[in-house]
């Protein structure tokens, strides 16, 4: 955990619940994300952490009977607000899913596929970029030669680290990892466990596990949730050795979950 | 970006958005109207024969393009006849056919046949009346019909509906042949919900020790027999509107008898032989309604189908 | 309880064997049907089959126009319902969540998939020939068009659907509206699929006869002229088989094997299609 670096708030939830139809998902949410930290959302399943993750990209709206109250404030704006350009928030708030999603076309075409959306790039600054995102994402050595081969010929791991590749590559703050490990074996999980210290220098970041211990070895600042509710947030460290709540070491000792 | 480029950008994204959703729309519009189009063409083409013959059409064995008289009574007649012979072939055959490729065959042989059954529906019709015409009709005029007139024609009840010179062409002969084209549609849908019965089911009813046919007929049939229906529905709906092969064995007589070895005519074979024929208004609007009919059996026949189906996959947990 | 068992045995027995019997039983027909085609059909098909024009009765001759004409019209058909039909299913797929459009729209393709072709050859005689006042090559592309548009947006709804939705949501993610999402994505992961369907579309209308009955009728010449009755294989084939004369015998003979041949393949390529597609996902 970095102790010397300023603690600035990037996100700013305020009073957020989340509905399915009927059903409340989320319970009167608030925390804060630190700028170029790691946080941990965890906790048993059904929880909603990743139900909040998908809240701060607004996912849950292609989706009929799903909706969000409250405020979310990314740099003090409400992403929540319907005047929302909602396209252009999702390229400010990139996201890695579960399971590898490469897209059907080229290494290169996914990269820049997001690229191109929103920024006028010519052939050669292009192609910087690309590089850059893989080099950055610790793909580039593995595919440089390859670059029109298809996304989908890759291995596991390399498909995912493609992905997160991708969602740098238009540059955004925030970065979402929504469980981006479960679907890989541990040799590739411990590779992006690395690219995440390494990718905190320039983006926030906010990853969901279900594996506490990646929790505990990757992010500054951890969220415990159960069934909709914020059970404890703080540092990581505190969370893990010393929580507040009775629940929250119910949960880290293994009691049940 | 800039605020003022970021809107243009947003509401150049939103009207792209609009647009497309809209294109798709429009074509999805498109089959509806195409359904609608249909439907009124027909019946507008059909109001000269309605308005001159009424209800009198659907009872009247009549078809003179001289006279100007004409009856829908011939065609319907052969339209279920052949129909029905198909079905109640197809039916039993399928269900053979499907028993077969989900509980008896070897793995390794499963693809190929059931490659093999789908391609009989891949035929075109008109081969099919073809190889009916010239190759199945002769035969079986000569060598199976005499058969089926002395044995099964000199039985009470049913020994009207065998009498008759053994020609070859006919009702008889449209229905089998109707029943090869149909026995791969019936059998696919029995194949596919037969498949998505759940293992556990037939491995309790093994379990307790009965035989393969026991878990098929007192197990399976049950459990899939809305989907089995639909499938039945299915076929059915194909043999009604089959024309080709039809067309070419059926005989094309407008007479009615009760025999099935005697030639005679289906809705489709009647527009198919005299539709670019027929002069007159009368004559025309009588095929048209001919036509009509024919849409609205198939129609009620496929929306059924359709609900059955609908109901087993709801049944599964599926949505539609 | 003894003498139960053994009924069973036996009713199991019978059963199995009959089941087995309608296997061959439905073999034996295809077999049938093939041997006949080559039987007769191979004899028929000579080279001038493909150079030289249908002949008038009593001579002989081949089949050139009938399957130039054929060609054209089955590629101005496809070429006419893919669109319609991919956009249908696109919108089925993807916005039909919300609304009666997309139940009805469903519910109405799955009948006209099974509808009768006479009466589609009927409808495209009274709405477009009799307004034209002439038989022509582009209503006999029309007729195949109506055939082509529900098969395609059946394929085309069904591929979508198998496209799972983490993919739609990874292009969301990056800022793709929504019908970048759709098309260079969506459509772009199921084009093997959709190209499957086309191939099943075409396969269909290959082989049709009845829409073309009242809409292309024929034409005993070469005809470039799509706006004039046009010459084609099924219906050629149907004039020929009834007819009295041993030459358009063989020759309908020779054109039943073509277009056989040709459907098969078609199908059984896009079933290889298929599956070398399924197995890369």
């Amino acid at each position: 955990m970095n102790a010397e670096r300023p603690i600035i708030p990037k996100m700013v939830v305020r009073d957020l619940n989340f509905y399915y139809g009927k059903d409340r998902a989320l319970k009167d949410i608030n925390l804060t994300i630190a700028d170029k930290m790691v946080t941990a959302f965890i906790g048993p399943s059904g929880c909603g952490k990743s139900t909040l993750l998908r809240t701060f990209n607004r996912m849950y709206q292609l989706y009929p009977k799903q909706r969000a109250t409250g405020e979310i404030l990314l740099d003090g704006e409400n992403l929540l607000d319907k005047k929302q350009d909602l396209n252009m928030l999702r390229a400010k708030i990139g996201m890695v899913f579960q399971k590898p999603t490469p897209f059907p076309m080229s290494i290169y075409d996914n990269i820049v596929f997001g690229v191109k959306l929103y920024e006028n790039l010519n052939n050669h600054d292009m192609e910087e970029r690309v590089e850059w995102a893989l080099k950055k994402a610790a793909l580039w050595t593995e595919v440089k030669d390859k670059l029109k081969k298809s996304g989908t010929g890759l291995s596991g791991g390399q498909q995912q680290r493609l992905c997160i590749a991708r969602a740098i590559a238009v540059k955004p703050q925030v970065l979402l990892l929504d469980e981006p490990t479960s679907a890989l074996d541990p040799i590739s999980t411990a590779h992006i466990e690395k690219l995440i210290d390494e990718l905190k220098e320039e983006f926030t970041i906010v990853i969901v596990t279900h594996n506490m211990q990646q929790a505990a070895r990757v992010s500054d600042y951890t969220a415990y949730m159960y069934l909709g509710d914020l059970i404890e947030f703080g540092d990581t460290s505190t969370v893990f050795t010393n929580p507040k709540r009775k629940e929250t070491e119910d949960y880290i000792t293994g009691r049940f979950g | 970006m800039p605020n003022s480029l970021r809107e243009a950008h947003h509401k150049h994204q939103n009207m792209l958005d609009i647009l497309f959703r809209n294109v798709t729309r429009l074509c999805a519009f498109a089959v509806l109207a195409l359904l609608i189009g249909i439907l009124v063409s027909l019946i507008f083409g059909s109001l000269p024969a309605i308005k001159a013959f009424g209800f009198k059409f659907f009872t009247s064995a009549e078809w003179n393009p001289v006279t100007d008289e004409f009856g829908a009574l011939v065609p319907i007649v052969g339209t279920l006849a052949t129909a029905t012979i198909a079905l109640l072939i197809a039916i039993p055959v399928s269900f053979g056919i499907a028993i077969f490729l989900t509980e008896l065959s070897p793995q390794w042989l499963r693809r190929p046949l059931g490659i093999a059954i789908e391609l009989l529906a891949g035929i075109p019709s008109i081969i099919y009346g073809m190889w009916g015409l010239f190759v199945f009709a002769p035969l079986f005029g000569d060598h199976v019909e005499p058969w089926i007139k002395s044995n099964l024609g000199t039985m009470p009840l049913i020994g009207p509906l065998f009498s008759g010179p053994p020609m070859g062409i006919g009702l008889l002969t449209a229905g089998i042949i109707l029943a090869i084209m149909v026995i791969p549609f019936i059998t696919a849908v029995m194949r596919d919900v037969f498949d998505v019965v759940p293992g556990l089911l037939k491995e309790s009813a093994y379990g307790l020790g009965a035989t393969t046919w026991e878990v098929m007929w007192d197990v399976v049939l049950p459990y899939t027999k809305i989907g089995v229906v639909g499938g039945i529905m299915l076929g059915l709906g194909r043999a009604l509107g089959e024309t080709m092969a039809v067309t070419f064995v059926i005989g094309n007589a407008h007479d009615l008898s009760a025999s099935l070895l005697m030639p005679g005519n289906s809705i489709s074979s009647s527009l198919a032989n005299e539709f670019t024929e027929a002069v007159g208004e009368l004559y025309t609007s009588s095929l048209i309604e001919l036509g009509l009919i024919l849409f609205f059996i198939t129609f009620v026949v496929l929306s059924l189908a359709r609900y059955m189906l609908f109901k087993l996959s709801q049944r599964e947990g599926h949505t539609a | 309880m003894f003498t139960l068992y053994k009924r069973r045995r036996l009713k199991n027995a019978i059963a199995l064997s009959i089941s087995v019997f309608t296997m061959l039983f439905g073999l034996f027909w295809l077999g049938w049907i093939l041997f006949t085609l080559l039987e007769y059909g191979l004899p028929g098909l000579t080279a001038a089959v493909f150079t030289q024009n249908t002949p008038p009765p009593g001579s002989s001759g081949g089949l050139l126009n009938a399957i130039a004409g054929s060609l054209a019209m089955t590629l101005v058909g496809t070429l006419i319902g893919t669109p319609i039909g991919i956009l249908a299913g696109t919108y089925l797929a993807e916005f039909g969540q919300r609304g009666w459009l997309a139940p009805v729209t469903r519910f109405i393709n799955d009948v006209l998939l099974s509808a009768p072709s006479i009466v589609i050859g009927m409808f495209v005689y009274t709405v477009y020939v009799v307004k034209i006042g002439h038989f022509s090559g582009w209503a006999g592309s029309l007729a195949l068009s109506i055939l082509v548009i529900p098969v395609v947006i059946r394929t085309t709804e069904n591929m979508l659907r198998l496209v799972p939705n983490t993919l739609r949501e990874a292009a969301a993610a990056l800022g793709a509206p929504q019908w970048k999402v759709i098309s260079s994505v969506t459509l772009r992961a199921s084009r093997a699929g959709i190209l499957t369907g086309i191939l099943l579309a075409v396969a269909r209308i290959s082989g049709e006869t009845a829409p073309l009955l009242f809409t292309a009728l024929n034409n005993q010449f070469w005809s470039n002229n799509m706006n004039q009755p046009m010459a084609n294989l099924p219906v050629v084939i149907f004039q020929f088989a009834m007819s009295p004369y041993d030459d358009w015998h063989s020759l309908a003979w020779a054109g039943a094997l073509l277009i056989t041949f040709s459907v098969l393949s078609l199908n059984i390529l896009a079933r290889v299609l298929f599956r070398q597609q399924a197995t890369t996902h």
